[in-house]
């Protein structure tokens, strides 16, 4: 069958690859370019396991055809931590013990970055909002939802000595 | 299966007019994807418009704002200027699924996908929304609630597609809102919803309204008896009584797994009263 070439950005990298018509970016991530952090819960958008950032957007990959990546940005979960250091949202993760079988996991990592980039002191229920399209079955929400926050106050903590930053709004 | 993704609309046009088969229009996709993945649609040949860039913009001029067809109800809410003009129409956008589906999600295909409970429409019709249809034989615009026949079809002719939803310039004292009921705070689909334009004279006293219901019949429903309840009057608890009866006695829902016909009817009348009474207030300038 006849294949569309693409020629993207994931995690800073200039990326090229082909791809049938329907296929999704989850699919190109995963099966063409071995690209498998971001996970594939329900495939119809309702779950958030394959969470990515698109031109600073944090959409579904499910949901988006991989012949849509052109001349996009794209960030994943392996653009996260920067060599072995883990992100701060990664080390509290830990911390918190926020996970357990892991496979909501990066979604959440993924959406939890995206919301800390536009908003550094989202209230719980701003992050419990932000979050409401990610699924998570073994952890409870709970926490989750501490590890997001811990994040934010951490990761303001130096901005702190400075003029603190304006408060932006939340939305996508 | 052929992916096209055209920089005009009129090569998308064009596209769409000479295409054989099941062809799609792809804006968010919120919607296809999901049909197509569960096996409901085979398109075999699916028309991006996300690469055409006026359709990517919101335009504010005299006559009102134009809202691209490809333009993501996240990027609706950033616009300052229309979320302070139509604030029902904004939030009624962010109400659909998560934050990651309104990164994408669209009302122009909230709209075109054509469900009895898609959140903006009624949002829309009561704000007095048209929409922008672009064809091979040029351009139309359409009332809002003129678009959708019945669950999943629409009045769009082969080779027509959505350009934009256009938003009239607000009158003074006017005030909209949507409400609608789920049983959870986020991600499920609406029971019932409500959406209210009223405006108000220099007393209080309402000139003009609009009421639309969504999920309480086969389409998205324009409710003139409800609106009149609210006409010449203050909005007061009389007037708003009148409103719920008439939102009632106008819904002709279905019984599913979300609720029961007898659940839909009353819940219809509550939220048009509740929404009414928001729309009021931000006609009157306090919120
Ligand atoms: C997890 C999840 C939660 C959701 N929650 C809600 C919710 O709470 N409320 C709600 O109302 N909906 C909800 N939806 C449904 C969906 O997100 C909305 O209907 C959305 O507005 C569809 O817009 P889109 O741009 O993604 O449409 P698409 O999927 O791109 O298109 C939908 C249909 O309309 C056609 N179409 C699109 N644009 C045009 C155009 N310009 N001209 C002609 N035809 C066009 C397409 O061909 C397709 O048939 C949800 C979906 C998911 C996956
Ligand atoms: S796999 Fe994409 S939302 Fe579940
Ligand atoms: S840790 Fe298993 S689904 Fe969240």
């Amino acid at each position: 069958m006849f294949q569309i070439q693409v020629s993207t950005s994931i995690n800073g990298d200039d990326t090229e690859f082909s791809c049938e018509a329907d296929e999704t970016l989850l699919d190109v991530l995963r099966d063409r370019l071995g690209m498998t952090g971001s996970k594939e819960g329900c495939g119809t958008g309702d779950c958030g396991a394959c969470s990515v950032i698109v031109d600073g957007r944090l959409v579904c990959s499910c949901l988006m055809l991989g012949a849509e990546a052109q001349d996009r940005e794209i960030e994943t979960i392996e653009g996260m931590a920067d060599g072995t250091d883990l992100h701060p949202l990664q080390q509290k993760f830990l911390d918190h013990a926020a996970l357990q079988c892991g496979v909501c996991t990066p979604g959440f990592l993924v959406a939890a970055k995206s919301l800390l980039e536009r908003n550094d002191d989202p209230t719980e229920e701003e992050v419990r909002y932000w979050l409401a399209g990610n699924l998570c079955r073994c952890t409870g929400y709970d926490k989750i939802v501490r590890a997001v926050l811990d994040t934010a106050k951490d990761m303001r903590k130096p901005a702190k000595t400075k003029k603190p930053a304006a408060k932006k709004r939340v939305k996508a | 299966m052929q992916y096209h993704a055209p920089a005009t609309v009129k090569d998308a046009v064009k596209l769409l007019a000479g295409s054989k088969g099941n062809t799609q229009i792809l804006a968010g996709g919120t919607d296809l994807l999901v049909r197509m993945r569960s096996g409901f649609s085979e398109p075999e040949t699916i028309i991006d418009i996300k690469r055409i860039s006026p359709m990517c913009k919101i335009a504010r001029d005299g006559k009102g704002f134009s809202i691209g067809a490809a333009v993501s109800s996240s990027e609706m809410s950033e616009n300052a200027a229309l979320a302070k003009a139509w604030p029902g129409v904004v939030e009624s956008a962010a109400l659909i699924g998560s934050t990651q589906i309104q990164g994408r999600a669209t009302i122009a295909g909230n709209l075109c996908n054509a469900s009895p409970a898609a959140d903006s429409v009624p949002a829309m019709v009561a704000a007095g929304a048209k929409a922008l249809i672009r064809g091979p034989k040029g351009k139309r615009k359409v009332a809002v609630e003129k678009i959708c026949k019945g669950p999943g079809k629409t009045i769009l002719k082969k080779g027509e597609l959505l350009e934009a939803i256009l938003l009239p310039a607000k009158p003074a004292r006017t005030g909209d809102a949507y409400l609608r009921f789920i049983p959870r705070t986020e991600m499920d689909i609406a029971v019932a919803g409500a959406g209210i334009c009223v405006t108000l004279d220099a007393k209080g006293v309402c000139t003009a309204a609009r009421v639309s219901l969504g999920a309480i019949a086969p389409t998205v429903l324009l409710v003139d008896k409800a609106a009149k309840a609210l006409v010449g009057t203050r909005i007061d608890d009389a007037a708003l009584d009148a409103l719920a009866a008439a939102c009632s006695a106008a819904a002709r829902p279905i019984n599913d797994k979300r609720g029961t016909k007898e659940f839909r009817t009353h819940i219809a009348g509550v939220l048009a009263r509740r929404a009414a009474i928001i729309a009021r207030d931000r006609a009157l300038g306090k919120v």
